[in-house]
């Protein structure tokens, strides 16, 4: 048992072998570091994992499916009656501009590795609203983040504290580039041995921007869904904490951390309405939670919001089953420039099918073409240079909009995900060319009368 | 005919912590039962009442998924590589 005087809550009885590791050393150690230890230790707020379909209960340690029963996933079990008592928006107002301001209701014990991440920019989007005929859009700009301009930055913070906290000294993962990204980013940064997979055809500025932290990078000749096979195959007999394997139940939690963002950014308000990206299907489903749980601690009044989610035909497994009415995900092999999102058998569809329909919301897919479209669009009214995830949201949130799916008065947020320099080769054609010009005010002149001309002829009226 | 089975670290407490072991079927469906023969309570692991592997569950042949193929019924060769992976997220 473990308490703190300066603490409000009396800790609860942990799990039998919660913190197994931390014990042996506060027993042997009489060191100031150790009270230190007992300090931080006393304001973790979960108490174990449980699993997502049976109940069933494990400790926290390292593990991602229901071994003993069902093999569901697990996800953390909190204290919310602790949280309560420990959070008000001016507490959370007080934290750090990152995630770690949310810190009570993520599952870690210690530290956390803060490198800035989250707290990103919730942009009024009046412009994009105008042509699209909304009135309350906003955009919520994780291709900003820090410290690899994607949302993945959430759940490798989470991922890797915890790693750290379990034992790991080697962090792995299966990716579609952006989670490389950032796991081999905060690795660097939090000095952890970092080997991770991708498949072998992903955009030139993803491999970069994974390479460029020195870890050991394997691309893999197959797809998503082949790499985290062997991912799993190779957590199987290598003692690394895989953050999208075995943290898992961690690492998911990172996204819970966009929902609170937004609402505070709303000025503690709940949107009506939410346009998501879908791969996994974890991201929307995670939203979705740090919504219940802000409710569920009496930061935000309950409303209904609903969720919609985002797939690109070439890999729509989860729009698919939703349009059919099943729930259940035929798995397929993606074929679609949005790779970061073409994962051909997600793991959590069937979550987020359920959460549309319980929200009535809805989930749709768009072509290739008018994934290019939603780039553009974004960019050329917001100022917002999104990748082929975000081109997709874009281009599902005009089309429930023209479907009339959308309600112009909702509040909606739409989530832009990962940053348009990561994958320039999917718009590189479609962007137009400098003008080329001599250092001479007649060549600029000649040129300027050129640009005129063509502008007023692919111009169209924003609207009202 | 022998199959390669791959066994993933939570069922491997029923295979005396192998991570891979050899058994004879002619389809998925009888390698679930020879599995059951030789390890006896992984069966209950795998499959819900009615028989069926379970949802979050992925069965691959020769790195196939055996949803692209007939599933349960997908015959098996000598040589054929099973392997058995709990779903997992990501991207």
């Amino acid at each position: 048992m473990i308490a703190v005087s300066t603490s409000r809550f009396q800790y609860p009885t942990p799990q039998v072998g919660f913190n197994g590791s931390f014990y042996p050393a506060l027993l042997a150690c009489t060191n100031s570091c150790c009270r230190a230890l007992t300090a931080t230790l006393s304001r973790s707020t979960f108490t174990g994992l449980r699993c997502k379909e049976c109940g069933h209960p494990y400790e926290a340690s390292a593990r991602h499916v229901c071994e003993d029963v069902c093999f569901g996933p697990l996800e953390v079990v909190y204290d919310y009656d602790a949280i309560r008592n420990r959070v008000s928006r001016a507490s959370i107002e007080a934290g750090p501009t990152s995630i770690w301001r949310y810190r009570e209701f993520l599952p870690i014990e210690g530290d956390p590795i803060d490198v800035g991440t989250g707290f990103t920019p919730l942009l009024k989007a009046n412009r994009l609203a105008r042509r699209l005929g909304l009135r309350n859009l906003y955009i919520k700009n994780d291709g900003v983040n820090m410290p690899t301009l994607s949302f993945k930055d959430r759940v490798v913070s989470v991922a890797l504290t915890r790693a750290r906290e379990l034992g790991f000294t080697t962090v792995s993962c299966a990716s579609t580039g952006n989670l490389a990204n950032s796991t081999a980013a905060i690795a660097a940064h939090a000095g952890m041995e970092c080997c991770v997979f991708i498949p072998s055809d992903l955009e030139m500025g993803k491999v970069l921007g994974t390479l460029i932290y020195n870890p050991t990078l394997m691309a893999v000749k197959g797809n998503y869904d082949q790499v985290n096979r062997l991912c799993s195959e190779v957590a199987n007999t290598y003692g690394w904490g895989f953050v999208n394997i075995n943290l898992r139940p961690y690492y998911s939690e990172g996204s819970k951390t966009l929902g609170y963002e937004v609402i505070e950014q709303l000025g503690w308000q709940l949107p009506d309405h939410i346009v998501a990206p879908l791969a996994s299907g974890s991201l929307f489903t995670k939203i979705r939670k740090g919504f219940e749980e802000f409710i569920k601690v009496g930061l935000v009044d309950e409303k209904p919001v609903r969720f919609s989610g985002a797939q690109a035909e070439g890999c729509s497994p989860i729009a698919q089953a939703f349009a059919e009415g099943r729930d259940f995900i035929t798995p397929v092999k993606p074929n679609t420039i949005a790779k970061s999102i073409a994962i051909g058998n997600p793991a959590d569809g069937p979550y987020a099918i359920d959460l549309a329909n319980r929200t009535k919301g809805t989930i749709a897919a768009v072509s290739d073409q008018e994934i290019i479209d939603g780039i553009k669009l974004l960019a050329e009214t917001e100022g917002v240079f999104t990748e082929t995830a975000g081109g997709t949201t874009i281009a599902v949130l005009k089309k429930l909009v023209e479907q009339g799916k959308i309600d112009p008065g909702e509040t909606t947020v739409a989530y832009i995900t990962g940053n348009g320099l990561k994958t320039t080769e999917a718009v590189a054609s479609s962007v137009g060319e400098p003008h080329t010009i001599e250092p001479q005010l007649a060549s600029f002149n000649a040129a300027w009368e050129r640009a005129q001309s063509l502008h007023r002829a692919s111009w169209e009226p924003i609207g009202a | 005919m022998a199959i390669q089975v791959l066994i993933p670290t939570p069922l491997q407490k029923f295979t005396a912590d192998q991570s891979s072991v050899e058994l004879e079927a002619t389809s998925v469906d009888g390698l679930l039962e020879a599995l059951e023969g030789r390890f006896p309570g992984i069966l209950a692991r795998l499959t819900d009442e009615s028989g069926k592997l379970r949802r979050f569950l992925n069965v691959y042949v020769n790195s196939e998924d055996i949803r692209f193929l007939d599933n349960q019924a997908t015959a098996l060769a000598d040589g054929d590589e099973v392997s058995i992976v709990p779903a997992v997220a990501g991207g």
